[in-house]
């Protein structure tokens, strides 16, 4: 907390000089765009704490008359009617989240520090494949995608639910991006004093990467927090929980309120995330800046 | 940009491999990424390059055809150059809109107070994170339960529901809201993450050469140094202008009301999950990826020196 002061007296030095109205213009401006922005999302919410016979009432009504959580209830009752108990996908999906946002983060900053900052032969080919890679959309990769997995025999096993998100493309283009504007010196002098690569990547470059960093955790986690076990896998106990729960509240607009209170849940976890990473990204400004 | 500059590898085969054990540290750095990026990336790319001139229904192995598949695209599919056009203009109509909106929104939520920051960003971003199309579905659902026509209707401007989902006339302009409401994505968070690591001495050092506005101080300090975040927030704005089609086909269903909002990802989806003509829809796929990358090079040109 004492984070947040500091960086709020410093930021009211910088901003001294200004004028107050043009603060709390934009805080208005910010303020209206916000509640547009906002309005599905509450009205996801109100609707999944909305009783049946509220949903489709006119005038349709902006908040709950008689909230309920048995939207919730129900979604559950339906995911417990599985075979496999509900724990297990919960199991599943933290585990493959958790893999994959660790792997991720920590091989793109590496490949990406290098990337940005060394140049060897065949840096500039890798470069320009991982933008083109980022562009490159085609129905058919999940087919190719398959096809390389089953020759592996990952096919229905955690690794073929892991192992393609590990190498995200996006991933590394964001890391290598923010590191580029690292200035050359800082990791001139770390070489000097002797630092191999492994150490001025994680203890030079990436302490002062946070903001990047923390993004990239936030992208990692919701990509893999949303894997569809698809096609790959087809056991019920290797599926995850935005499978099931969509299954469980996949049928239209008869079942509203099952898919809203489908959607609330499986957003908790990413908001969590995304509230702990932004937390960090937004107290760097108070501490860190890049010395030359 | 690059540290390593010393010495070009121009020293033939051998100077090659001197300079590669040379930078073996660098192989070692990126060889983890590298390894999952070319067996789960690379190979399927590689081996769906050649699709595109293929017959392949998935069932058989799939028969080299030529150019054939790309002539009927052109010259006898009119569902295709329709969709071109949804496409341009879709793409037109949300890409620098939303680019141009990731950008300011991200600079104006720069001014607000730490926990301000904290609050919008996430405002901003929640639409990203949430599967909603069934709220939407239901904001402008076309009987009167719909939010949009019971506000239209108590308002006086329109006396019967409009059918914004399947009527010909909106589900283009419909898809666009959607798309936008959506759009502050991963550019959206790149650019807050690079306002956030701008070095606070270059605001001081901007003070004492005089810059007193904000306004100065976007263009003169934070402009410059945001380049590699503008470039990566281009390239998805890119990719999520050119590629929208699970949009609409979540919300104005598939095929929409005389292809009105049919874009070209749409088209290959048809064609590739629908009709499994998986060679036909990789040619699709190909003319798009020719498009975007030529987009990207032309924005690349544009943000010039900062995109090394």
């Amino acid at each position: 907390m004492a984070n947040v002061d500091t960086s709020k007296l410093r930021a009211s030095n910088r901003q001294a000089g200004r004028k107050r109205w043009g603060t709390v213009f934009i805080f208005l401006l910010l303020f209206i765009l916000g509640l547009f922005m906002a309005l599905p999302i509450y009205l996801t919410l109100v609707m999944s704490v909305k009783p049946v016979e509220e949903l489709f009432v006119f005038p349709p009504k902006l908040y709950a008359v008689r909230p309920t959580l048995d939207n919730f209830r129900d979604m559950f009752r339906v995911l417990h009617q599985n075979r496999v108990p509900f724990s297990r996908y919960v199991f599943n999906s933290v585990f493959v989240t958790a893999a994959v946002t660790v792997l991720q983060c920590v091989f793109s900053s590496m490949a990406a520090f290098v990337l940005a900052k060394c140049r060897f032969p065949g840096s500039k080919l890798i470069n320009s494949v991982i933008v083109i890679a980022l562009l490159y959309q085609s129905s058919v990769i999940y087919i190719m995608q398959y096809i390389v997995m089953a020759k592996l025999h990952m096919i229905d096993t955690y690794m073929a639910l892991i192992f393609p998100a590990v190498a995200s493309p996006m991933g590394l283009f964001l890391m290598r991006q923010s590191i580029s504007t690292v200035p050359d010196s800082i990791i001139e002098a770390a070489k000097v004093d002797g630092a191999g690569l492994f150490r001025i990547c994680w203890q030079v470059v990436m302490p002062n990467q946070k903001p990047a960093l923390m993004t990239l955790i936030i992208f990692a986690f919701q990509g893999a927090w949303n894997i569809q076990t698809g096609s790959v896998v087809l056991k019920e106990q290797y599926k995850t929980l935005p499978t099931v729960v969509s299954q469980a509240a996949a049928s239209g607009l008869a079942r509203a309120g099952v898919a809203m209170a489908a959607a609330v849940f499986l957003l908790i976890p990413p908001v969590v995330i995304f509230m702990l990473a932004q937390r960090q990204v937004i107290e760097t400004m108070a501490h860190s800046g890049i010395k030359e | 940009m690059a540290v390593d500059t010393k010495k070009s590898s121009k020293g033939g085969k051998g100077g090659l491999w001197r300079e590669i054990k040379r930078n073996k540290a660098c192989y070692g750095m990126i060889a983890p990424f590298m390894i999952f990026f070319i067996v789960f990336t690379v190979i399927p790319v590689l081996m769906s390059l050649p699709m595109g001139f293929t017959d392949f229904n998935m069932a058989q192995p799939p028969k080299f055809v030529g150019l054939s598949n790309y002539t009927t695209l052109f010259l006898s599919d009119k569902i295709f150059i329709r969709s071109i056009r949804v496409t341009i203009v879709f793409a037109l109509l949300t890409g620098p809109v939303s680019y141009v909106l990731c950008f300011l929104l991200a600079w104006l939520i720069n001014e607000m107070n730490p926990r301000l920051k904290t609050v919008f960003t996430l405002i901003f971003y929640a639409p990203s994170m949430a599967n909603v199309y069934t709220v939407w579905k239901i904001i402008f659902s076309g009987d009167m339960n719909g939010y949009m026509n019971s506000i239209l209707i108590d308002l006086g401007i329109i006396s019967y529901p409009v059918q914004w989902l399947t009527d010909g006339r909106y589900v283009l302009g419909v898809t666009i809201v959607v798309q936008l409401w959506i759009s502050l994505g991963a550019g959206f968070l790149a650019l807050r993450a690079g306002f956030q690591n701008i070095d606070r001495s270059m605001y001081e050092a901007g003070a004492i050469e005089g810059i007193r506005t904000r306004w100065q101080e976007l263009i003169y300090i934070v402009i410059p140094s945001m380049g590699p975040q503008l470039m990566f927030a281009a390239v998805m704005q890119i990719v999520s202008s050119f590629t929208a089609g699970t949009v609409a086909q979540n919300l104005v269903g598939f095929p929409s009301t005389d292809y009105k909002a049919h874009t070209i990802m749409t088209h290959a989806f048809d064609y590739g999950w629908q009709r499994f003509e998986m060679g036909y829809a990789s040619a699709i796929c190909m003319i798009l990826f020719v498009a975007m990358f030529l987009c990207s090079r032309l924005i690349a040109k544009v943000l010039g020196r900062y995109t090394d």
